[in-house]
């Protein structure tokens, strides 16, 4: 199975980012493996408008079951839901952390968008 | 010819400037309310407004029995309104600036086009002056074609003024974009000069010969008339801070029918704007 989460930088120890569309990285965590790959969402920073739609669209390539952020607006969320993605919103502290509550069981997957889309 | 009147602030008193103007003369002139999103000239004229058209644009919409998920149309929006699933291609309407791109991108013929209405045109007439009004529905964001439209209708007219949109994105540049004289209107405040400069910016990138009007001059301090002489802009007409005008202004009754005087001085703005024109033309 794979977790992505949002990531501030290439640093598993480091807090994760609690914003989605304009988050510089994703971590993709590989359970199977124990191995952690680093996605570049850079692009998205500036874009002027749809930065959560395409922030979905670089989850969905990476092959992930689960997605970990802070909040999910509905763009991106139906994205997400359509491509069979679980997403969790409120995380936060480090990647590594929020990876090990995850497997404890103690983050649950979010039946709706947290916050609303907007404009530019 | 076209004068618009823009501002890079909004309540700065650009309706208030382009109305006036309109109703400060006797010859035949077209008003276009180009503020689609909040279009209030109406609020200022002797006329009733009748429905003259719908206004559309074509949206792309994705046959997922025929998607193939490869991504070209996603790949080809510059909007970031198309996102790839497993089920498909997923086009977000309210993103979509309905540019057609993903329409050509399209090799399996998955993506087809229909027209879908996003705002209305209305028009009326009194004596000498023909406006012409956009309206945007309301939920939808797609300014431009409106103003487009609108502004399509004014074509024939010898002189048309423009009540553009404020700020300085899109809808402004659909506004002013092809105007031959641009008035700036602004306020002589710290803040109006702010949203003056961005304006000023914006023109000139256009390559619009313009002017500034004050507003509500009087108050506030001396940075705009500064930045205009610095600048080398002219100043070409300023309006009082005249409390009676804005009290006849809540009541919908513009400052031309309150006083010959306020004829006057919109009538020489309108005259200044159209020697701008020429003066360029003589070049």
């Amino acid at each position: 199975m794979k977790i992505a989460l949002t990531a501030r930088e290439k640093n598993i120890d480091t807090e994760m980012d609690p914003r989605f569309g304009r988050a510089p990285f994703f971590v993709v965590y590989d359970t199977e493996w124990g191995s952690y790959s680093f996605i570049d969402n850079e692009q998205n920073l500036n874009a002027a408008q749809g930065a959560g739609v395409q922030a979905a669209q670089n989850v969905v390539k990476t092959g992930a079951d689960v997605l970990i952020t802070g909040s999910c607006g509905p763009k991106a969320f139906r994205v997400l839901q359509t491509s069979g993605i679980d997403i969790v919103v409120g995380a936060s502290g480090s990647i590594k952390e929020v990876i090990e509550l995850y497997n404890k069981g103690e983050l649950k997957a979010a039946q709706g968008p947290d916050v609303e889309g907007h404009w530019v | 010819m076209k004068i618009a009147v823009a501002s890079g602030k909004g309540g700065t008193g650009k309706t208030t400037v382009a109305v006036n103007m309109a109703l400060s003369v006797d010859f035949p002139v077209t008003l276009v309310d180009a503020d689609v999103e909040e279009p209030n000239g109406i609020f200022f004229l002797p006329l009733t407004l009748e429905k003259s058209g719908d206004v559309s644009i074509r949206e792309p919409v994705v046959n997922s029995s025929r998607c193939t998920s490869c991504g070209a149309c996603a790949k080809a929006c510059r909007f970031n309104a198309i996102a790839i699933t497993p089920k498909g291609a997923m086009i977000f309407p309210e993103l979509c600036h309905a540019c057609g791109g993903c329409f050509m991108a399209c090799r399996e013929g998955a993506i087809t086009e229909r027209e879908r209405v996003i705002g209305a045109l209305s028009q009326g007439k009194a004596g000498n002056l023909t406006f012409i009004q956009g309206e945007l529905n309301v939920g939808e964001a797609l300014a431009p074609p409106v103003i487009r439209e609108a502004k399509k209708r004014a074509e024939e007219a010898s002189l048309i003024i423009i009540d553009s949109p404020p700020g300085t994105a899109c809808p402004m540049v659909a506004a002013v974009g092809d105007a031959d004289f641009v008035l700036l209107v602004t306020e002589p405040t710290p803040f109006g000069l702010n949203d003056l400069k961005l304006a000023v910016e914006t023109v000139r990138t256009l390559s619009r010969p313009f002017g500034v009007v004050i507003n509500r001059d009087g108050i506030g301090d001396e940075g705009v008339r500064d930045y205009c002489a610095r600048e080398g802009i002219e100043i070409v007409g300023s309006v009082p801070d005249d409390r009676a005008v804005a009290e006849h202004y809540s009541r919908g009754i513009p400052a031309v029918v309150l006083s010959p005087d306020y004829k006057a001085l919109f009538k020489e703005i309108l005259r200044k704007a159209k020697e701008g024109i020429s003066s360029k033309e003589d070049l």
